[in-house]
């Protein structure tokens, strides 16, 4: 259970990491989630109620429907949050690199 | 594995400090910013203008897929050779603002060297909107492939 509370774990898990970009945009249903997913209703169930549980999505009821979207004050706290940007630096930097070791020898 | 390039953004603060070490001499990396055609390689746009001294400026411009065109520029406040660069960056029409960079570069050894990258924006909410943009633009291009695969679908 502690396992199942931790961001860093909840995040690492490929699908739940396309669920959270798939509802960034946009608050969805757990049908509309599933949807996007060959994967199981259950199985996708399964990953919202771990999502949930560590606070990287909220439910919000709009009728009967129940809508899931994201807490991005949880989202900020995650390191992973500024990931793509730190490896958008690391990407330049590495290219830079390999040019000038290049450059070096040539 | 280690990360090589480090950023350190706390909270709260409009500023952020990206640091990274090269298996490069001080003079290469150096040059790595002030050759046009070195720029345009690693930074994956075209350099228009890069007048490398102080009261110089810059302007380049990237073209995406699409077609589309991106201008970035700025001015040159400072340009000590292999230890600092101080200047501005701005990408053009957006409602980013201009943020100040300040580059130093150190010798580590005599095959590596290091740059620190001190980047101050015009507010805490300005620079946590820049630092989450690649993360935008991951969940956009996510979604557009989602929307691709559903499209398909139907």
């Amino acid at each position: 259970m502690n396992l199942r509370r931790d961001v860093f774990q909840a995040i690492a898990d490929p699908t739940r990491r396309a669920i959270l970009l798939l509802v960034a945009s946009q608050a969805m249903t757990a049908g509309a989630i599933a949807a996007n997913f060959d994967t199981a209703r259950p199985t996708v169930s399964k990953h919202l109620q771990i999502l949930t549980e560590c606070e990287l999505l909220e439910q919000a009821q709009n009728g009967r429907e129940i809508y899931y979207h994201i807490n991005a004050k949880k989202m900020k706290e995650v390191a992973d949050f500024i990931e793509p940007f730190r490896q958008m630096w690391d990407d330049r930097f590495t290219k830079l690199e390999t040019i000038m070791k290049q450059y070096k020898s040539s | 594995m280690e990360r090589k390039t480090k950023i350190n953004a706390e909270d709260g603060k409009q500023e952020l400090v990206i640091t990274r070490e090269f298996d490069l001499p001080l003079e290469l990396l150096f040059k790595a910013y002030v050759e046009p055609d070195i720029v345009e390689q690693w930074m994956g746009t075209k350099v228009l203008k890069l007048d490398s001294k102080k009261h110089g400026s810059y302007q380049f411009e990237t073209t995406d897929p699409k077609g589309n065109k991106y201008g970035f520029n700025g001015i040159i406040h400072a340009f000590s050779p292999n230890q600092k660069i101080t200047r501005t960056f701005e990408m053009e029409n957006t409602p980013f603002g201009v943020q100040l960079e300040l580059l130093e570069f150190e010798q580590l050894t005599d095959d590596t060297s290091k740059l620190t990258m001190h980047v101050i924006y015009e507010s805490v909410a300005q620079r946590d909107q820049v630092m989450q943009l690649p993360f935008a633009q991951g969940i956009n291009m996510a979604h557009n492939r989602l929307q691709n695969i559903v499209g398909k679908l139907n």
